[in-house]
């Protein structure tokens, strides 16, 4: 394996790593803050891609069509919190696991209904399309980089919301004592309802930033929601700093997994053997790794008790 | 208690009441995937399916519609309400090869006919075959066997090949070697459903391979295609027509022109029957029909042949009709071979673009009269 592979794999980690921060965090926060597991968030993600094809094809602006699934993704949630989500504080986990997934299947018929059953075209834009040269004569796509640099960004961003502002002393300690903030005066539903706004619309700019390199249909959140889980139970549910090192984490293991298991095998199996238990076991190395995380710390790297 | 007894008497007069008007129709039954992702494919194949039957003016054939979601446990449930409740004659319709292998075996046995519009797996090929089974499509290796021939044939010695890690992956990359002269210059497994390549295209940098074969069907392939133009390779693409039809084709834009690839029909194969279909479906449906729509188009066109020739309650008979394939088929020249699967031109395609429109056109032939090398290990 040359320094090159090596180091453009590592970049990949990197990027897929941050994309998953961006799906995590909404979700981490909500559970923290709320007690309430959201199986639909997954298609927050994919709404926030679907409202990005729609407006991009419409104008021809990958800003404004950014802005838009940003502005989509949080308005769904919004409306999904007050209409659905509201009910099911209350309720234990497996009533809200049956609601949300109950929403799953209505988000994606409906927007199937809306948009038809094939895919949506959404492209890199022509400025950042194409691959540059990193020093070290790294050849790496522009928009991959981008997608980090956005991602990061974001992440300092939510951090100083979390830690700096009056909206993220209010969030932290609805996540210590929900109802002693209630009776300080915090009005608790409006909170709730912001907080999952902004977890639906960072996941919206997920989906959108990533539908412009993959294909943007129907379903298109579910598996990054699986790892998204993955991501807040190694990192310690309710922890954005956990939810930023877990994702990091199951980033760079699924890349480096995938790439190297299958080259160690080669060196005592026949290649095309080696090939498919490297791959086989490659894709089995993040739920291994949560495995390990959880024998050595029950409540994730960052989880609270 | 008497009025239950009573009403359950009714009921099942009706239902035989019911049955009895169905005679004189030839009932099928179709499971398609209609809703969920790859929903795009059955509703094409169905499509397809349907317009064949309209534009033929023929009212013997009733048609089932039902959708198994892409859910192989779905499916079984569906065909066992097909053969049970509804008492059809003839399956047809689904699209997946793990859900034909669910589906598939047991209905043939219970002396249903079944008409395979898309999925061609290798069990029910070769060991596996049945005088009940016909493929109309094709055995799931042709596509990439016909697209290492012509990777052979474009002189490339150093293909770097990818595929899923799933049965239809491995028969791809099997299917590929078969007809492929050299050594590939590298060979990887990726999960099933994955959406991101970067992994995969960084190691195809690296490995100095002339040219790149891959099989990822669906939104799979869509990702693939983007991230592959974005990343500067540049190397020569080489894939089996699923990732490069109609229906995904817009989704992924520039990046998918001058692919080649390789296809059993195309839009501008020139024949009548084809020219009939195209025209007929864009105007029916609005859109460019895609290989699923041509294959569910011919499915029914050879279900009305042998319909014309043979009453499907003599068994022997109609299966003696279906297998003389005597139907214009959108692909020209068309016969089942001893496995009843096609014996078939594959062609070789281009992605161009028409107007504002990304399609295909033929460019060549990659194998001619084709058939699939497990049909002397079919006992029928």
């Amino acid at each position: 394996m040359t320094f090159l592979l090596f180091a453009e794999q590592m970049l990949n980690g990197l990027q897929f790593g941050i994309m998953l921060f961006l799906m995590a965090a909404g979700l981490t926060l909500v559970f923290g803050v709320m007690g309430l597991i959201n199986l639909a968030h997954g298609s927050l993600y994919m709404i926030g891609a679907f409202a990005a094809a729609a407006v991009a094809g419409a104008t021809g602006s990958f800003t404004l069509a950014l802005i838009a699934s940003l502005a989509a993704a949080a308005a769904a949630g919004a409306l999904i919190e007050l209409t659905v989500i509201r009910r099911l504080y209350k309720r234990d986990h497996l009533d809200q696991v049956l609601a949300t997934f109950a929403l799953i299947l209505i988000l994606s018929e409906g927007t199937r209904w809306v948009f038809g059953s094939f895919p949506l075209y959404l492209d890199v834009p022509s400025y950042l399309s194409g691959p540059v040269m990193l020093p070290g004569g790294i050849q790496y796509p522009l928009y991959r980089l981008y997608i980090i640099g956005a991602g990061l960004l974001l992440a300092v961003g939510l951090f100083a919301l979390i830690a700096r502002t009056r909206i993220g002393i209010q969030i932290r300690a609805g996540e210590a004592d929900r109802e002693m903030i209630a009776a300080l005066g915090v009005d608790i539903s409006r909170l709730y309802t912001l907080v999952f706004a902004l977890g639906a619309a960072l996941a919206g700019l997920a989906g959108a930033l990533v539908g412009a390199i993959q294909s943007v249909q129907v379903g298109m959140g579910e598996p990054v929601l699986i790892l998204a889980f993955v991501v807040i139970v190694i990192g310690g549910i309710g922890s954005i700093k956990g939810a930023l090192v877990g994702a990091l984490l199951v980033g760079m293991t699924d890349t480096m997994g995938g790439v190297l298991l299958p080259r160690v095998f080669a060196l005592f199996m026949d290649p095309s053997a080696a090939t498919t238990v490297g791959a086989s076991l490659g894709s089995m190395l993040i739920y291994i790794l949560m495995a390990v995380v959880l024998i050595m710390r029950p409540s994730g790297l960052y989880g609270s008790t | 208690m008497k009025l239950t007894k009573l009403a359950m008497l009714a009921t099942t007069a009706l239902l035989a009441a019911g049955a009895a008007m169905a005679e004189s129709k030839v009932k099928v039954g179709m499971i398609t995937t209609l809703s969920g992702g790859g929903a795009g494919l059955g509703i094409d194949a169905r499509d397809g399916f349907m317009l064949a039957l309209k534009l033929s003016g023929s009212d013997a054939v009733e048609v089932v519609i039902e959708d198994d979601q892409r859910k192989p446990e779905i499916a079984v449930q569906l065909a066992d309400k097909l053969i049970q409740a509804e008492n059809v004659d003839v399956m047809t319709g689904i699209i997946w090869s793990n859900l034909a292998m669910a589906v598939v075996p047991s209905a043939v046995a219970q002396d249903k006919i079944y008409l395979s519009l898309n999925a061609g797996p290798s069990a029910l090929a070769g060991k596996g075959c049945h005088p009940n089974y016909f493929n109309v499509a094709w055995q799931n290796d042709n596509l990439h066997e016909a697209a290492g021939a012509y990777a052979a044939k474009a002189g490339y010695s150093k293909t770097f090949i990818l595929a899923p890690n799933y049965p239809a992956g491995t028969d791809a990359l099997t299917g590929f070697k078969r007809f492929y002269k050299g050594a590939p210059a590298g060979e990887i497994y990726t999960t099933l459903g994955q959406t991101d390549y970067a992994a995969e295209i960084a190691q195809i940098r690296a490995s100095g391979a002339d040219s790149v074969f891959f099989f990822l069907p669906g939104g799979m392939g869509i990702s693939f295609m983007k991230q592959y133009a974005d990343s500067g390779v540049g190397l020569p693409v080489v894939g089996p027509a699923f990732s490069f039809d109609q229906g995904i084709l817009q989704a992924v834009g520039a990046a998918a022109l001058g692919v080649v690839n390789t296809s059993q029909w195309g839009k501008d194969l020139d024949n009548a029957a084809n020219q009939t279909f195209v025209a007929a479906f864009q105007q029916e449906y609005g859109r460019l029909p895609s290989l699923y729509a041509s294959q569910g188009y011919d499915t029914a066109n050879l279900l009305l042949s042998a319909i014309g020739k043979a009453d499907v309650s003599d068994k022997n008979a109609f299966r003696a009709a279906l297998k003389e394939a005597d139907f214009a088929s959108t692909r020209g020249d068309f016969k089942f071979g001893t496995n009843n699967h096609p014996i078939q031109d594959i062609y070789v395609r281009e992605v161009i673009q028409e107007g504002d429109v990304f399609t295909n056109k033929i460019i060549g032939v990659a194998l001619e009269d084709h058939g699939d090398a497990y049909a002397a290990k079919c006992k029928m």
